[in-house]
């Protein structure tokens, strides 16, 4: 039915060639995060240096001085001889790479729409493809305002993961739609929930880093060494709830227009059926979230943990509720 | 917010008498911390729901679930796990919150009415306390001169608040602003319009109905009560007054995918079915499809459902025809072969009543097993395959049956003349003689479709609410609400802005103004002298207090 099979098949080259991208950007990523030889260098010179804080800081634009703990100091940056400003190398070679890995990817997912010429979001494959590179493309422009580079490791890492599920598990061949997703609506409420599963997963992967370092800040333990490059856990917060914020305003535009298309399609705005029950139980938890930053005796780290079990079930939403459960929203494409 | 939290000396309060009791129990309902954990509560409460079966879904299924789960299943009906959505626990806890929230909303509401009408604060005293503060001189010379600059400055600060939307009261040495009023009110919009919502959700179903039909090609369905197979109205609805509406089903059409490979293969594709709806005496034609309605005073009808329907002609030992016409088979969800399961039932037969219960295939074929199988969905080599009884179909004895269905207890079934159960197997076109002298005709196949009808008067006041919901979240969360000050004195200015609630640009704002007004070269003397004094670092004359 008019598939154009050669578009579909250029499609999966370009996943492939994108993941193996990919994989090298989360290894300079990696590099630049854990330090590698720079950060042993460090400590090195560290134990031999007369200052004890002349570990070389990285992310300076991004921390607010007034919020950062005494144990760095800036201007010591300059005076110390190992630990002098040179640039992220792994970082920037991480993040020129991402950039590659994106733009293939994109191409991916344009080929893939125009194999079958329609939005590319027919089954779990196609999501997942999407829901990647909108990832990868949310973290490259916040990036732009703000540098959260060392958060690359993760993403690029993810976004590898989910291709490889994308590829196999999720695998779906290039097909027309079925009638029942065939409507506008899917051009509203899909990408907007994609978006907002990308922006959660990034709040929830500060939220994780905001926990490290604040262990790190509190109990300093050896393997949290790398941390101390970071921002301030108070930053990584604010950041991460912002983000959770805009996430939380999607997330409701999904959840309404999903139920502006659920009465157009089956004739009643809400049904309790299992997909609509689990993103309400999303959207719940990430209001308690938002509220428990405001209520008394829920510290930063308890917040934190409400935003990964947010996190955890809006994966669960699309993983397990999609393949197991029963419903009216079954269009994984897997049978 | 602080001034939510509970009042811990309330707990330890001795003799606290019912009306105390009540008040306690009110203030803990109104807190942050109890609406957060039913928020939590809520969200594991609903789970449930999507793990077992649910009357609302699918009460077939949660008799399956009882018949194998014996006393389990009867405990688990007890505490009204199969109606998870209107069960008293669930719905205990949604009305704990909105009382939790109204509790909330209405001081609220009435602070920020205050808060609307009154003036922003005066300026603290000591201002380099602020999250936000720049101080630089803006004018220097004589103590006259200074005197009129320093107002000036004020004026223009003033100004420049105003333009940057600011609500601004001057007073001697200073310029008090406040800001986005408009984030308490969204946030006020948001909650209220959910309360509404969650309303509207609870009383919706009370006033509207749900109903299910079943439409052969040809077939014409009057919107009145017997018309519908099922129909499931709203407690205070009025059946009498169904709109009134006629749907003539004329013809439906289908296709399905046979080039995509692997799971995608026998995908349908389009489902059109084309309808007359009849109303005010006016007659329109319409495209029925999945995701279009077709509306119908005040009414839509949607396209839930399609299949197959074998004309069979079944004729008795005298030749009479007993039974003609399409009969409805159900196609099994599953199968994308669009296998599907049937009855005849012929009630009219001279002496014993027969029945026949069989598949029908679309496109029959034989898979590896030899079996007969429908590998495709459309009509490529249409199958019917079924087996008779005659007895007593138990169509009298007033127990509700499914018209689907074939209840053989009470009949025998029919045998070949070797004495094997007899086997119907016909080809479109085809007749099959039955033992006692009667016959099979499978004549052809009709297309049908099921179509939910349904009216819910108040849908226009959810997506009301639902978007005033997203409206006041978007203020809510995105405005910044701040307050800033401008305090002049002696030349020497000070510029300090105070965030009230999430808000990452305090700095920037109070860094912004301070530019702006330092830089602001009219009504500002440049007087070379006393500028020495600022330090190397003074810029273009603001100065950062964090540097
Ligand atoms: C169905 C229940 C509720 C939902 C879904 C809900 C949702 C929200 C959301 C999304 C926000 C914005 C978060 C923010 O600005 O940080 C918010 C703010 C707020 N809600 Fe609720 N809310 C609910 C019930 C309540 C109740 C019962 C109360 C009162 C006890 C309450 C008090 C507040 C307050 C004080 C804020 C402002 C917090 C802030 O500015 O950070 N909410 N609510």
């Amino acid at each position: 039915m008019d598939v154009n099979t050669d578009l579909a098949m250029w499609s999966n080259q370009l996943i492939i060639s994108a993941m193996i991208v990919y994989a090298v950007a989360m290894i300079f990523y990696a590099f630049d995060l854990f330090g590698g030889r720079e950060l042993k260098q460090t400590e090195a010179s560290a134990s031999s240096a007369a200052k004890p804080s002349n570990v070389r800081r990285t992310n300076r634009k991004t921390t607010t001085a007034l919020l950062d703990p005494p144990q760095t100091d800036v201007s010591a940056e300059a005076t110390t001889s190992s630990g002098k400003d040179k640039p992220r190398r792994g970082a920037r070679i991480g993040t020129a790479l991402l950039v590659l890995a994106a733009l293939l990817h994109v191409a991916a997912v344009l080929t893939r729409a125009l194999s079958v010429m329609r939005v590319p979001w027919g089954n779990m494959m196609e999501y997942v493809l999407t829901a990647t590179v909108i990832t990868v493309i949310v973290f490259l422009i916040v990036n732009i305002k703000k540098d959260i580079r060392y958060l690359g490791t993760i993403v690029a890492g993810g976004v590898l993961l989910c291709l490889g599920l994308a590829i196999t598990v999720f695998y779906t061949p290039a097909a027309k739609l079925i009638p029942a997703l065939d409507s506008y609506w899917i051009a509203i409420h899909v990408p907007i929930a994609i978006l907002s599963t990308s922006l959660l997963y990034i709040s929830a992967i500060l939220a994780v880093f905001q926990i490290l370092k604040n262990a790190q800040e509190t109990k300093n333990p050896k393997w949290l060494r790398f941390m101390r490059r970071m921002p301030a856990s108070i930053d990584l917060e604010r950041f991460s709830y912002t983000i959770a914020a805009v996430g939380f305003i999607t997330w409701t535009f999904t959840l309404i227009a999903g139920a502006i298309w659920a009465e157009v399609a089956w004739s009643r705005y809400w049904g309790w059926d299992s997909k609509e029950i689990w993103t309400f139980v999303v959207w719940v938890i990430y209001a308690a979230y938002l509220h428990a930053r405001a209520t008394r005796g829920w510290g930063p780290t308890k917040v934190a943990v409400l935003n990964l079990i947010g996190i955890a079930t809006v994966i669960f939403n699309f993983t397990v509720v999609n393949m197991y459960f029963n419903g009216l929203h079954s269009y994984s494409g897997l049978s | 917010m602080a001034k939510k939290t509970a009042d811990k000396n309330a707990v330890t309060q001795p003799q606290l008498g019912f009306i105390g009791m009540c008040r306690w129990a009110w203030r803990q309902l109104t807190t942050m911390r109890v609406a957060l954990i039913l928020l939590l509560v809520l969200a594991l409460a609903a789970i449930p729901g999507s793990l077992l079966p649910q009357r609302i879904q699918d009460p077939g299924r949660v008799n399956t679930f009882l018949e194998s789960n014996g006393a389990w299943g009867q405990f688990l009906d007890t505490i009204q796990m199969f109606d998870v959505y209107s069960s008293i626990w669930f719905s205990a806890i949604y009305l704990l919150l909105m009382i939790s929230l109204i509790g909330c909303v209405i001081p609220r509401s009435a602070q920020h009415w205050k808060a609307m009408r009154s003036a922003p604060p005066k300026s603290p005293r000591r201002l380099g306390r602020m999250p936000g503060y720049e101080t630089f001189t803006s004018a220097t010379g004589s103590a006259e001169s200074r005197e009129s600059a320093d107002q000036d400055f004020l004026d223009t600060a003033q100004a420049r608040l105003k333009k940057l939307g600011y609500r601004t009261v001057r007073h001697d040495d200073h310029v008090a602003a406040e800001r986005g009023y408009l984030r308490e009110t969204g946030n006020l919009v948001f909650h209220i319009a959910l309360l509404v919502a969650t309303l509207t959700m609870a009383i919706g179903s009370l006033f509207g109905y749900q109903g299910q039909r079943i439409l052969v090609e040809g077939d014409t369905f009057t919107n009145s009560l017997v018309a519908y197979d099922s129909f499931e109205p709203g407690s205070y609805y009025d059946a009498d007054n169904l709109p009134d509406f006629r749907l003539k089903l004329d013809s439906f059409e289908s296709t399905f995918d046979d080039q995509a490979p692997g799971s995608q293969f026998g995908q349908p594709r389009t489902f059109d079915a084309e309808v007359t709806a009849t109303a005010d005496g006016k007659s329109e034609k319409h495209t029925l499809r999945v995701n279009e309605p077709v509306r119908v005073g005040g009414t839509g009808v949607y396209l839930t459902g399609n299949g197959y329907a074998p004309e069979v002609t079944v004729k008795d030992a005298k030749g009479q025809v007993v039974q003609s016409g399409p009969q409805v088979f159900i196609p099994d969800g599953g199968d994308p072969g669009y296998t599907s399961e049937g009855v005849v039932k012929v009630p009219d037969s001279a002496g014993t009543q027969m029945g026949f219960v069989g598949v029908f295939l679309p496109t029959a074929t034989q898979n590896e097993n030899g079996e007969l199988v429908s590998s495709f969905a459309e009509l490529r080599n249409p199958y019917l395959v079924m087996s008779g009884y005659t007895g007593d179909l138990g169509l009298d004895d007033g127990t509700p049956q499914s018209v689907y269905t074939i209840d053989a207890e009470n009949m025998t079934e029919m045998t070949d003349a070797s004495g094997n159960p007899l086997l119907i197997q016909l080809a479109e076109g085809e007749t099959q003689k039955l033992p006692d002298g009667g016959s099979v005709t499978f004549d052809g196949v009709k297309r049908y479709i099921a179509v939910d009808i349904s009216q819910d008067p108040t849908q226009g006041l959810m997506l009301v609410s639902a978007i005033a919901v997203l409206l006041g979240l978007g203020l809510s969360l995105f405005i910044p609400r701040r307050r800033m000050w401008v305090r002049i004195k002696d030349g020497q200015a000070e510029v300090a802005a105070l965030a009230r609630g999430e808000d990452q640009m305090v700095e920037r704002a109070a860094k912004d103004l301070a530019k702006d007004l330092a830089d602001e070269p009219d009504d500002d003397p440049y007087d070379p002298e006393g500028d020495s004094d600022e330090g190397p670092d003074s810029g273009p004359g603001a100065r950062s207090r964090q540097g």
